[in-house]
């Protein structure tokens, strides 16, 4: 009955997980026997997942005598799948990972620490990619993750519109951009705006707030500092793009069609990030292919930083076949398989050397990636940051439907957040008590 | 005395598997929430600590809590009662007597209890917007102002709680179909002999005799409408403003989002306390009502 089904939506969920997971657990004892080659399990999300298996069959081709086993789970499920395989120790040898889920997984004791390898390795040097990407996959000086792909945010912007308010580009300082804003607002009169900032989306309030310089938590990631001066600086930016009316105050999910509101000038900004671009191509007419470009995000006093996101390739601990592991991620980090990986997924690719072939040199709206990709900053390497910004988000939602004033609001948020932390400052300071003892 | 123990020994099998599969997970259950399990004690239990009552204090301290508390019992108090008013409209309609096409009607209200609420909630996310939605439209046709339903949040709720009564009043309205059935055609007859119209019939004998069924609609509904989840979990993942956030709700993304195991079992006794306590109450009122 229908109570029940609510309930056991959830777990009917969990038993689904519970059962692919032995079933993946399985799946090489089935196929690995006798003399038979090694068997690395793979783990990897949505599209990437369906599109590396090519990959690995070249890598197959290249060893033979290692298979590779590559799992696809969707990324709404991904990270239950993984904590869940953690705990029931059936994680695979190796797998994709959200960069933003390493520290958590670090923490988990799950994944590698990769230092050893590395400096045994020629093939993933440090200085090949991107120092902000890189950075994402360093805990305390440790890395544990090699970038596979990155992700960050630009802006999406409505060429047309913007020259017919006079900006043949868009500005790149804040106050300067808010003009812009301002003045293709007044051409498109009412019900239009300048920008969308979706209030159910978090990305961009961490944007501002790196902007601004701002270290978001305390330097040990033990308590919130949202209410220091550079955040309210970035709060103060953006609600008063809002009260101006610049943005409209909804939430994104109910904005139903962006691309339809996009075409029809409801707005004429976006920050959103590269998966976006095969959208616009595919969902914009094609009069309005040539209307639209991207561009570095503007900051407080010149171009501004972005945030540093993307996919990881990590080896778990518990994996029995580490050498053969290493050996798939070095390959796929390879820059002739980032680019083909590149070409079948739009991923951008994490390797420098990559950027300088044609095929992302050329198209025009890839610029504005690579510009910005130098310009990139890790969130807070803390577990606990996805939930300090979903918690951000909410705070952010109640400053801009006016239902709390900024500062008290801002306040209020660093002690959630210092609640959330309470276990993260228990542990250190256990670690320092036994410190000091050891000593 | 060996009787007792043969009893025993047939309860046992069934006794087992209660314990097994319901005793020992509520026990488990209540001693995770007396510790702070979460993610860093999935990783080392010596991250783990005892906190004693200091979960529910926290839960209780904690204005979000209250918050789904007060949307939860919004929508026990305002959708349960609407639910059932609906469901026993709907068994009127399809068993009186001048319906044609019975059996369509009764498997065609029937058909939402049965669909995914997923496909159902794209349907309805599309029937609730403001610039294209057909209850918008409807509203503007008898000249109202468009709402902007899941994205005001004051109309959130009145919205999911139409959703959900929609999806589920085909239930009760098989319930109440078997209880219409089960009163007899005689005492209907008798009273329209005897001049009774179609309301004082409803008033004095449909609905006295549909008391047993009352209670079981009652009970079933309060527990399904307290249990609210998958509704606002699909449509406004709790927002806008926190204002579709029940207390499953709440639990779940403490549970499975967050990982504080401890936190999210004590809201989970706090709610199963509710709970009984609402079940109490309305056998209570019922059996004051028999008497």
């Amino acid at each position: 009955m229908s109570g029940e089904l609510r309930v056991n939506g959830a777990r009917a969920a969990l038993v689904a997980i519970a059962a692919l997971v032995a079933l993946a657990a399985t799946l090489p004892g089935c196929r690995g026997n006798g003399a038979a080659p090694v068997t690395l399990r793979f783990w990897a999300m949505g599209r990437e997942g369906e599109v590396v298996q090519e990959l690995v069959r070249d890598f197959e081709r290249e060893n033979p005598g290692i298979r590779v086993i590559v799992q696809q789970m969707p990324w709404t499920a991904a990270h239950e799948k993984l904590l869940t395989a953690h705990v029931g120790d059936s994680t695979p040898d190796i797998a994709q990972l959200g960069n933003t889920w390493i520290p958590e997984f670090a923490a988990l004791h799950a994944i590698e620490p990769l230092g050893s390898w590395l400096e045994g390795s020629t093939a993933v040097p440090e200085s090949a990619f991107f120092r902000g990407i890189w950075a994402t996959n360093v805990i305390d000086g440790t890395p544990y993750g090699v970038p596979w792909y990155v992700d960050t945010r630009v802006l999406f912007y409505r060429k047309d519109l913007l020259a017919r308010a006079g900006y043949a580009t868009v500005p790149q300082r804040w106050d300067e951009w808010v003009q812009s804003m301002e003045a293709v607002a007044r051409l498109g009169g009412k019900g239009h705006y300048a920008i969308l900032l979706p209030t159910n989306e978090y990305t961009p309030w961490t944007i501002f707030g790196l902007q601004t310089g701002s270290p978001l938590l305390s330097p040990d990631g033990t308590r919130g500092d949202f209410s220091g001066p550079e955040y309210r600086r970035a709060a103060a930016f953006y609600l008063d793009v809002f009260r101006r009316h610049l943005a409209p105050a909804v939430p994104g999910q109910l904005m139903m069609n962006v691309h339809q509101e996009f075409e029809r000038g409801t707005f004429a900004m976006y920050i959103t990030g590269p998966w976006q671009l095969g959208e616009f191509s595919r969902r914009l007419s094609p009069a309005m292919q040539s209307s639209w470009e991207t561009a570095p995000l503007p900051g407080p006093d010149g171009p501004g930083v972005s945030v540093a996101g993307g996919s990881s390739l990590v080896l778990f601990r518990s994996s029995r076949h580490k050498p053969e592991g290493w050996k798939l991620i070095e390959f796929l980090s390879r820059p002739e398989q980032q680019l083909r990986f590149f070409r079948s997924t739009g991923d951008l690719p994490a390797r420098r050397e990559t950027w300088r072939d044609t095929a992302l040199t050329s198209p025009p709206h890839m610029r504005a990636f690579a510009d910005q990709l130098d310009r990139v900053v890790p969130t807070p390497m803390v577990p606990e940051w996805e939930q300090i910004s979903v918690a951000l988000q909410d705070c952010v939602e109640t400053m801009v439907l006016g239902a709390k004033a900024p500062d008290s609001a801002l306040a209020g948020l660093d002690r959630d957040v210092d609640r959330m932390l309470e276990k993260r400052r228990w542990m250190l300071e256990r670690a320092r008590r036994a410190h000091a003892e050891a000593r | 005395m060996r009787q007792s123990r043969a009893a025993w020994v047939f309860l046992a099998p069934a006794l087992g598997l209660i314990g097994l599969f319901f005793a020992v997970p509520v026990i488990a259950g209540l001693f995770l929430s007396l510790t702070d399990y979460d993610l860093y004690a999935i990783g080392d239990v010596a991250n783990a600590r005892w906190v004693g009552v200091g979960n529910y204090v926290r839960i209780l301290g904690d204005p979000l809590f209250w918050k789904s508390l007060g949307n939860t019992f919004y929508f026990v108090l305002v959708g349960g009662p609407l639910s059932a008013a609906v469901s026993l409209v709907a068994a009127l309609l399809v068993s009186a007597r001048r319906t044609r096409l019975q059996p369509f009607f009764r498997s065609a209200f029937f058909v939402p209890v049965v669909t995914t609420l997923v496909a159902v909630s794209i349907v309805w996310r599309y029937l609730y917007h403001p610039h294209y939605g057909l209850v918008d439209w409807a509203l503007g046709r008898i000249g109202l102002p468009p709402i902007d339903w899941l994205g005001d949040p004051r109309w959130a709720m009145p919205a999911i709680i139409g959703l959900s009564v929609w999806k589920n009043f085909g239930y009760n309205m098989l319930i109440f179909v078997a209880g219409l059935q089960s009163i007899p055609e005689e005492v209907h007859e008798a009273a329209r002999l005897d001049g009774a119209g179609w309301w004082p019939r409803f008033v004095h004998i449909t609905m006295p005799s549909l008391g047993p069924t009352f209670l079981f609609v009652g009970i079933t509904t309060m527990l399904n409408q307290f249990q609210m989840f998958a509704e606002p979990y699909v449509m406004t993942q709790g927002g806008p403003l926190r204002s579709t956030t029940s207390v499953v709700l709440l639990m779940y993304e403490e549970g499975f989002r967050w990982w504080r195991m401890g936190l999210a079992a004590a809201i989970a006794f706090v709610l199963f306390v509710i709970m009984l306590a609402g079940t109490l109450v309305q056998l209570r009122l019922q059996r004051g009502r028999e008497a």
